[in-house]
């Protein structure tokens, strides 16, 4: 019996299907969620979902959040998630330029603006590295040629 | 039988009252189409989390986990927001939300105080002597969660200092182009309701509620990090689902007006000719009238 799994970012529906496990990056450590899972509500840090089902796994980056599982399903709720084969890697690249810049030009730490570029960078360099770990080596050559 | 004058003036100013409307109608039409993909947009995300809070809500001991989940034992006041729009010429949107908030709380023994968002909501209550104790006009199109968390944080200070005990979320949910309805959500404390369509709708697969929730890192860490801004993210939500609702009724409204312009201008298009064509005729007859006299004297 599978269980069934949404991701739901702030904007859209990320992924929703059945999966055999998934794999969660909880704030207390990485853990794997089968299904029949007793009823468990965790914040998320930053860090890939991996959904497997059937030999094949899908990948996830995930902003943090929250995950709520029962039984029969797992509901995860973030603020930003993407699939690692649609994550944009020029687009990640500039975006972690523009906030290493903008950290240089120092912006007084502790403020709500310091925080943000933070965030961001943090969140280009999830997807960054969840690229280089993740991603086919299919999508990786069509990607080089894009370059 | 009105002079031909008068008709033609009355033509002139259907017709500019059409224009205006035609204009309304066609702005309303790209708002809605704006707000309607904001709203869908974020609509996945705010029912999961309202699903998530119900599932907390559910939970045995559910008094001990968090402030915002005990039901008070007595309920000595009910706050009550009511999203409506900034501005008129939306058809019955804006009647209709507070016809319904009046519907609900008109006969409560318990003192009711409102939230108003949107100052023709305002208005409405204010004439009708309700007890206002906050105001939000002004929203952004499309407004973005920041925008709008200070009615979220307003709601839940007013729970927890124990000024109000119940709190109701009265907005319209926009269903589609030609259908919004008047909703009622209740806000705080957080209940578990049947029948809430729409979260039904998304969990197709059925599922049995388990035993309690284990929680990681702790359960008041994990609960005060949700449940105040889930809470919020429903208030921000309906914002989203009114202001769509409220495009939508003043694009069907506009396209109305305009419809009805065209139709009446028509109809006193008639009316000019035949007055027209009236004076023309009586002034044929005095001129042969006349001639008949002049020829009938020699």
């Amino acid at each position: 019996m599978p269980i069934y799994c949404e991701i739901v970012s702030q904007d859209r529906m990320v992924f929703e299907g059945d999966a055999d496990i998934v794999i969660l990056p909880g704030t207390e450590g990485e853990m794997g969620v089968l299904p029949n899972h007793a009823p468990l509500l965790s914040t998320l840090k930053y860090g890939v979902v991996k959904v497997r089902q059937q030999g094949k796994e899908e990948v996830f980056t995930v902003a943090g959040g929250i995950v709520d599982v029962q039984p029969d399903r797992v509901v995860i709720l973030t603020d930003a998630a993407e699939n690692v084969e649609e994550i944009n890697v020029a687009r990640a690249e500039a975006a972690k330029r523009r906030a290493e810049e903008m950290l240089q030009a120092g912006p007084p730490p502790d403020t709500d603006e310091y925080l943000a570029i933070e965030a961001a960078l943090r969140r280009s360099k999830l997807r960054l590295d969840a690229v280089k770990k993740y991603r086919g080596p299919v999508r990786q050559s069509y990607y080089q040629r894009e370059e | 039988m009105p002079n031909a004058r008068e008709v033609r003036l009355r033509i002139k100013s259907i017709k500019n009252i059409s224009q205006v409307t035609r204009a309304l109608q066609a702005v309303s039409a790209s708002k809605v189409r704006k707000s309607m993909a904001a709203v869908l947009q974020t609509r996945p995300y705010a029912t999961k989390s309202w699903q998530v809070l119900r599932d907390i809500a559910r939970q045995p001991g559910k008094e001990n986990l968090h402030p915002l989940l005990i039901k008070r034992s007595t309920v000595n006041n009910i706050l009550v927001v009511v999203i409506s729009g900034d501005r008129g010429l939306a058809g019955a949107y804006n009647t209709n939300i507070i016809r319904f908030t009046q519907h609900n709380f008109s006969n409560s023994p318990i003192p009711v105080h409102y939230v108003a968002v949107g100052r023709k909501g305002r208005d409405m209550l204010l004439r009708r002597r309700m007890n206002v104790i906050a105001e939000f006009s002004n929203i952004p199109a499309a407004p973005t969660f920041q925008d709008v968390a200070a009615i979220g944080h307003l709601v839940v200070d007013e729970f927890l200092s124990g000024r109000t005990d119940e709190v109701y979320l009265i907005y319209t949910d926009f269903v589609n182009m030609v259908k919004q309805i008047p909703t009622i959500k209740k806000l705080l404390p957080l209940e578990y309701q049947i029948g809430e369509e729409r979260v039904q709708a998304f969990n197709q697969n059925d599922h049995q509620i388990g035993p309690a929730y284990i929680y990681e890192p702790g359960v008041h860490a994990i609960l005060d990090q949700i449940v105040p801004r889930f809470t919020a993210l429903q208030v921000y939500q309906a914002i989203l689902e009114s202001q769509a609702s409220e495009h939508a009724a003043r694009m069907v409204a506009m396209k109305n007006a305009t419809e009805a312009a065209t139709e009446l201008a028509g109809a006193l298009q008639l009316e000019y000719n035949k007055a027209r064509q009236q004076t023309i005729t009586n002034e044929m007859l005095d001129i042969a009238g006349g001639a008949e006299a002049l020829s009938a004297e020699f």
